[in-house]
């Protein structure tokens, strides 16, 4: 079934009878060509490109919950590709040029809003930062713009100019940047590729890999064994323990990453904020809430639940930038694991089981990536080359000293 | 409508307010719903996405539809319920999320496209033209959304934060929490009381049960005086317990100022952070509603919320009401308001042996099917074994049962068990350790049982910690058992709502479940049920109920949503509290400050520190002409500079220096006393960290320095390589950036400068060579560290005297080198010295370089282990070309700038032609042209050659040509004069 | 959080910095020939335990001391806390 405006008006009309489910709800078969291991957006936006651009038959996802139930369904939904190193930014760049035709093309409303994102200057020396990331960012083809403190100000004229610990000096802004509606992204993948003919398996669990002479056989999980050629591993924040089963430690930590959303409100903050100085940033949904975010709590957790310190340096980094966001109300907190790897950057890559593959480590960022991860992860499954945006995402970087590190802080997982 | 008899309010006193303009009065102990009940106003708000008219439909933090911009100006607050705005003199409140009047809301349009809108409509269409989302869809969408709306104006109160411990914590002050409360206080636990409402009671407060034959009301200032004669006790009302996070520690917030027109001189919210070995939670129920058509309309309540406003503010929404239940206790409501004197128009309940229990017309084994009047009810329509008939009602209480409030009990993620005889969920037990759940909460909700459990909670809860409580001598009360009958909805073709606010109906839960939208995670984020701001309260075990019988599946197969905090909103002012505007972070200031203040500085933010950025004089116009003055000055007499913020680290102990061995890249143990040397230190992963400069005191004593920057990180570094790595060396360390005042003392006069200070030391260069340190007195006494260190370039010293003489000193050395040209320098010129000098900082060491890229490879020493070493060889660091350069254009005039990017002249500028970046720049008063510091990919081998700096970000880019990083004195003579 | 200090009691995590796994008490030898693959290992990978959990945290707010705690990373319970430097020391005499 076609969605389109006047779909929507005919079944209006008529009482709503004909919607069909947006995917089946397929039993799984003995084997497959393809397995791809998570059904969040990366594992689905995997057998979408895989079956979609790649022609791959026989292609199933299995999730252990409900589609769409991990960080894909836990974010502030934000989209950029504003990034320094050339490990990273032509692919997400390729990411945003993904975004941008998205929705047309796998005929899902994924409200792509390309509001705008601006990370603000406080200091010579970030402005010194921003400008070498700024050109490094047109230089790969993306758009950028350098704007001093009158441009900022002329944008958000209510942020704190006069009574500020650290004074807004200027902002990096690319246009393009912004947000999407990140249940969209999950939902529209998955029907699309269910419309390709993928098997998308909720409630399946994999509980195991078997491996022979080296090689992937298929995986054990709660409904069964499945047999599969080949296996692609897309489970970020349970990646540790999804691996291990396969016999491999990762340069990953899992840690817990809190977000929160305010009240519905009057529209009064039309892009994206970051305030890397007060460690925010903020932007705000359709529906009216302010999505905002700050800093990973620190240490290693699967809980899926932070505390309470971060919910009020938050707070204080968002009241510090913006004093007249105080009288609107914390609505919900939330808190994913995030796969916090050893650079900051990700992995999509082989591993030394043949036929295995992995994607992981997206750190905080997982979202944006999307489309071009699942689009160079199903280009790895298909073709056993990496796709060349993400040629650098190999496994075997940091012991040969290849890191993709665009903080500078080392191999410290909860400083990325 | 006039007002009741009794109910809990002073009508001794009249408090003035209005509701969109319109000038009502009320009573203390009303809160603004009751207020407006008594004023007759039925219409509050406009719902979501059909803007319907709405109602309240609760008494409690649970109301989904009564919300208002409660306060003008400044203090306007958006979204505030009714049921918890307490009543004060002069309260301003409008209606919200309307375009045009209450009444006429031009959006309502909304609601007769309802068809269009169905669940996740938005998803299917919007979709063509492409570009129309942006520019058309989406922001007509944008202006719709939302519901009150904030002033923009910063927030003019304070907030306050504070921190509690407590032996336990009770979270509900009504019959389960009072007797908790009153148990563990007794047997001497330190106990905190935390009540959401304005007054301790809880649903005591609501009902009309005697407590031993007389109002809960005696027994409750019964309690109370007892509790204020307890010293280890604290009652906080108006306190919400919003989460409960690790180990014991829940966060609150107490609204100190919110029930008066202003704060005052005290502040509006404090933010509790409350430490508790044990917690009782006691934080009672939420009723649920039943669907049915056009359930909606103002005047249409949960009949619990009805009960509590005749008996406790004595208000009926009407004066014939009719009540629509599924048990026993929607009669309960029919006969509180009947004894008041309402007419009760019916009581309509599902189950067919359903008896009256008064005087009042029953309809057994009938549901309410529809409802009429568009901004209040005015008739029901009642439907029994088909048969239909209309009865007058101006308001309708509706009884569907009541759910625990398990919320923190869940918040660290523990899923509340079914319950099949209560009809409801309750919560895990442990769930969240230290915690038990009493009362209502835990299914206990008879007054006798809630009492009963309350008491048996603290007993239990003090036993755990060692302490011995007995329990009270309750008093008597009712005991009735739950006697309902399941029933969530009533089938019909209207709409009818679940969820109020977000304007979910059973039509659109049935549509998630054609759509195989089925999980109650998709279920919850296609409609959008449970995502307002009360979060489901009053809505998502229905929607539960809903789903599971269309999926055949029962109500625990279905599953729950995720409970997160905060139970209810949270004000962002008060999570924030105390640490915002200049607030936010802590000011340091350096020793020098209060003298370089009065020179007039300049300051600039360095992390946390202010440092003097330049000393302007008067007659320059330009921030540039002042450095320039100061660099120059510097170069020809002597500058000083505050450089107290350089991280200074104390090494002692016999192994001082292997220890610093092993943290360096390059040798220390070899140092002799009495010199220092430059340090680079790596990170484990082989890149450079930090460098600084380590001195060599005596035999087992190394002071140390970092960047300003590193000074914590490298310190914590340093203590994590004693205890964690060797702590078999022998040797302590102490962090003393604070403890010495630090002053640079540069350029061709700084002998002579300091020999007016010293007492009696020979600075001679025999005596005292370029990188020589040593302990000294000076001003006739005072304590000093001497180091002959330079960044400048320039015959250079760095002064350290503690702290507290800093600012006399540099005054002192100011005076006294007058004749010699002694300028204070402030951070831009000691910038523009150390790029003259090619000395690298934090653009350079900015976590990504490594030592082979600064030129400093080979200090790696390949004799010793030390921290980073081994990675420091992998091939992608070995293999890495760019190498530290200087840069100067080619055309004097040209703009050099940080960030530009470097590429070969006339080449292909992209990605992959990039061949390095241009990190530090600044204008050369020495060379007469700007010039710049930058890592150049094979740059050591292309001295002389021009280049290309990109800088499309300014739309700009420069020929230059390649140097030695060194502009001035390259040979370093004149450190070593 | 609360961290059980061995010798300060119960203090609130704010006060501490976190680092990672205790595993970075065991640095190899780098003189070693083995050291490239053992400081790989060493550096950059992890167990990464859904459970137990042994990991440092620095009293920063505090004594300065570096802590072992063993936590639970799918409850954040906290088992108990150790001075790194004490078992740091016994690691080295057991391998005497």
């Amino acid at each position: 079934m076609r969605f389109s405006g006047f779909r929507v008006v005919k079944e209006a009309l008529t009482g709503h009878h004909g919607w069909k489910p947006l995917w089946r709800t397929p039993a799984p078969q003995a084997s497959y060509d393809y397995i791809i291991v998570g059904g969040g957006g990366h594992g689905l936006a995997t057998a979408y490109h895989l079956a979609k651009v790649f022609k791959g038959k026989r292609i199933a996802v299995l999730e252990k919950g409900w589609l769409g139930s991990g960080n894909i369904g836990r974010n502030t939904t934000i989209i950029r590709s504003n990034y320094l190193l050339p490990g990273n930014e032509p692919f997400y760049e390729f990411s945003m040029k993904l975004w941008e035709n998205m929705e047309q093309e796998f005929n899902f409303n994924a409200m792509v809003s390309q509001r705008g994102i601006l990370n603000l200057i406080h200091t010579d020396a970030q402005r010194d930062a921003y400008r070498r990331r700024g050109n490094a960012m047109l230089l790969a083809g993306a758009d950028a713009e350098l704007l001093d403190r009158d441009g900022v100000r002329a944008m958000y004229p209510w942020l704190n100019y006069d009574n500020a610990r650290f004074p807004i000096k200027g902002g990096l802004l690319q246009r393009r940047a912004g947000t999407a509606r990140h249940d969209g992204v999950a939902w529209g993948y998955a029907r699309g590729a269910d419309l390709l003919g993928v098997d998308i398996i909720q409630n399946c669990e994999v509980t195991g890999f078997r491996i022979e002479n080296g090689r992937v056989q298929g995986v054990d999980t709660s409904r069964g064994y499945i047999g599969a050629k080949k296996v692609g591993v897309a489970v970020a924040g349970s990646s540790g323990r999804v691996m291990a089963m396969a016999g491999m430690r990762l340069p990953i930590e899992s840690h817990v990453l809190q977000a929160f959303v305010s009240e519905g409100l009057k529209p009064v903050v039309d892009g994206v904020i970051t305030f890397g100085a007060g460690h925010f940033y903020v932007s705000q949904s359709d529906k009216g809430g302010l999505v905002f975010g700050g800093d990973i709590d620190g240490y290693n957790s699967y809980a899926q639940r932070g505390n309470l310190p971060v919910i009020e340096e938050v707070a204080e980094g968002g009241l510090a930038l913006m004093p007249a966001i105080g009288r609107a109300r914390l609505l919900r907190a939330w808190g994913g694991i995030m796969d916090m790897s050893m650079d900051g950057s990700p992995i999509i890559d082989r591993t030394p089981v043949d036929g295995l593959y992995l994607n992981a480590g997206w750190c905080y960022g997982g979202f944006k990536a999307t489309p071009a991860s699942g689009y160079a992860f199903a280009h790895l499954l298909a073709t056993d080359t990496p796709h060349p945006t993400a040629a650098a995402y190999r496994l075997d970087r940091f012991n040969r000293g290849y890191v993709i590190d665009e903080k500078g802080m080392g191999a410290q997982p909860n400083l990325h | 409508m006039t007002r009741l008899s009794g109910g809990l309010i002073d009508r001794g006193t009249t408090l003035n307010f209005t509701f969109d303009g319109r000038a009502m009065t009320g009573h203390p102990g009303d809160t603004l719903a009751s207020a407006l009940l008594a004023n007759d106003v039925r219409l509050i708000g406009r719902s979501f996405k059909y803007h319907r008219p709405r109602g309240l439909v609760a008494a409690g933090s649970e109301e989904p539809n009564a919300m208002v911009e409660l306060r003008t100006g400044a203090r306007q607050e958006p979204n505030t319920r009714a049921t918890m705005a307490e009543l004060f003199n002069g309260l301003s409140a409008r209606s919200q999320n309307r375009v045009g009047s209450l009444g006429f809301d031009l959006l309502a349009v909304n609601d007769l496209m309802s068809p269009f809108f169905a669940a996740g409509f938005y998803y299917k269409t919007f979709m063509w033209p492409k570009a129309f989302w942006e520019k058309l869809y989406e922001p007509m969408i944008r202006r719709a959304a939302g519901l009150g709306s904030l002033s923009m104006l910063p927030d003019p109160d304070s907030y306050d934060k504070g921190f509690l411990h407590c032996d336990l914590l009770v979270i509900g002050g009504g019959a389960a929490g009072l007797a908790a409360a009153l148990t563990a206080a007794r047997a001497g636990a330190q106990v905190i009381l935390a009540d959401e409402d304005f007054r301790l009671g809880g649903r005591l407060l609501a009902e009309s049960h005697a407590l031993n034959d007389a109002p809960a009301t005696d027994w409750i200032a019964q309690i109370e005086a007892e509790f204020a004669s307890l010293p280890n006790l604290r009652v906080m009302t108006r306190t919400t317990v919003f989460g409960a996070f690790d180990h014991g520690i829940y966060g609150a917030v107490e609204r100190v100022g919110d029930h008066l027109a202003t704060p005052g001189q005290n502040v509006r919210q404090t933010l509790w952070r409350i430490t508790a070995k044990r917690t009782v939670l006691a934080a009672g129920a939420t009723e649920r509603h039943i669907p049915f058509a056009n359930n909606d309309r103002p005047g249409v309540m949960l009949a619990g919320a009805m009960r509590a406003y005749a008996n406790r503010w004595a208000v009926s929404p009407a004066q014939s009401v009719a009540i629509f239940t599924n048990g026993d206790d929607g009669h309960r409501t029919a006969l509180d308001l009947a004894a008041k004197g309402v007419t009760i128009a019916g009581v309509i309940d599902t189950r067919a042996g359903a008896r009256a229990q008064g005087d009042y017309p029953l309809f057994a084994g009938a549901v309410v099917s529809d409802t009429k009047g568009r901004l209040g009810l005015k008739r029901i329509a009642v439907t029994r074994e088909g048969q239909t008939q209309w009865i007058e009602a101006g308001a309708l209480g509706v009884a569907g049962g009541w759910n625990p409030n398990v919320h923190l009990a869940s918040h660290h993620r523990g899923r509340p068990v079914w319950n099949d005889d209560l009809l409801a969920f309750l919560p895990e037990p442990g769930a969240v350790p230290g915690m038990v759940v009493a009362g209502a909460a835990n299914g206990q909700g008879s007054t006798h049982a809630a009492l009963q459990s309350g008491a048996q909670a603290a007993i239990d809860a003090l036993a755990g910690l060692g302490m011995t409580a007995h329990q009270p001598d309750l008093p008597r009360a009712e005991d009735a058992p739950v006697n309902q009958a399941a029933f969530w909805h009533v089938p019909g073709k209207g709409r009818a709502w679940v969820d109020f606010q977000n304007d979910v109906t059973v039509k659109d839960i049935k549509l998630a479940h054609q759509e195989n939208m089925r999980p109650v995670e998709h279920l919850k984020r296609w409609t959008t049920l449970g995502m307002a701001t009360d979060q489901g309260k009053t809505a998502n075990v229905t929607a539960l109920a809903v789903m599971a019988e269309l999926s055949g599946q029962s109500i625990p197969a279905t599953g729950t949503t995720i409970f997160r905090p905060p139970y209810t909103g949270v004000s962002l002012s008060v999570l924030g509290a105390g640490d915002t505007g200049t607030h936010f972070r802590p000011r340091r200031l350096t020793p020098t400050h209060t003298w370089a203040a009065d020179q007039g500085a300049v300051f600039v933010e360095v992390g946390q520190w202010m440092r003097a950025q330049y000393f302007p004089r008067a007659g320059e116009t330009h921030w540039r002409e002042t450095v320039d003055r100061e660099v120059l000055a510097t170069r020809a007499g002597v500058g000083l500079c505050d450089v107290t913020t350089l991280g200074k680290v104390d090494v002692q102990g016999a192994d001082a220096g292997e220890f610093l061995n092993r943290i360096y890249a390059n040798a220390m143990g070899s140092l002799k006393v009495g010199m220092v040397r430059y340090g680079l230190m790596l990170r484990e992963d082989g890149h450079a960290y930090d460098d600084g400069t380590c001195a060599r005191l005596a035999e087992d004593h190394y002071v140390v320095t970092t960047t300003t920057a590193q000074a914590g990180p490298v310190y914590r570094h340093m203590e994590f390589a004693r205890q964690c790595l060797w702590p078999d060396l022998d040797v302590q360390l102490i962090s003393t950036t604070d403890a010495w005042a630090q002053i640079s003392v540069a350029g061709p006069n700084a002998r002579k400068l300091l020999e007016r200070v010293v007492d009696g030391f020979d600075l001679s260069n025999a005596a005292f060579p370029f990188m020589a340190c040593a302990e000294l007195s000076v001003c006739k006494g005072l304590r000093a560290r001497l180091f002959r260190i330079s960044f400048s370039g320039e015959l250079a010293y760095e002064i350290a005297v503690p702290a507290r003489y800093g600012n006399a000193l540099m005054a002192r050395m100011i005076a006294l080198g007058a004749d010699l040209g002694a300028t204070p320098y402030g951070t831009e010129a000691l910038g523009v010295l150390r790029i003259e000098k090619g000395h690298a900082a934090g653009n350079e060491l900015n976590g990504q370089t490594t030592a082979q890229m600064l030129g400093m490879g080979r200090m790696v020493s390949t004799k010793k282990d030390s921290i980073g070493a081994v990675m420091s060889r992998r091939e992608g660091l070995t293999a890495e070309t760019r190498v530290l350069v200087g840069l100067q254009p080619v055309d004097a005039s040209a703009r050099v700038a940080p960030g530009m990017h470097l590429f070969t002249e006339g080449g292909a500028q992209n990605t992959d032609t990039d061949q390095g970046w241009i990190t530090s720049a600044c204008y050369s008063p020495h060379l007469g042209s700007m010039i710049g510091l930058g890592f150049l990919a094979n740059g050591a081998d292309r001295m002389g050659e021009v280049i290309t700096a990109a800088n499309p970000l300014e739309g700009q880019s420069a020929a230059l040509r390649v140097v030695s990083p060194h502009f001035v004195d390259p040979e370093g003579g004149r450190l070593r004069d | 959080m609360l961290i059980p200090h061995p010798l300060l009691g119960p203090r609130d995590a704010q006060e501490f910095t976190y680092l990672g796994d205790a595993s970075l008490l065991n640095r190899p030898d780098g003189l070693a020939d083995t050291a490239p693959e053992a400081f790989n290992d060493y550096v950059y990978l992890r167990d990464n335990p859904a459970g137990l959990h042994r990991e440092l945290w620095f009293h920063e707010q505090g004594d300065r001391s570096w802590l072992i705690v063993t936590r639970n990373t799918v409850t954040h319970e906290i088992l108990g806390a150790e001075l790194a430097r004490d078992v740091a020391l016994a690691a080295m005499g057991g391998a005497q």
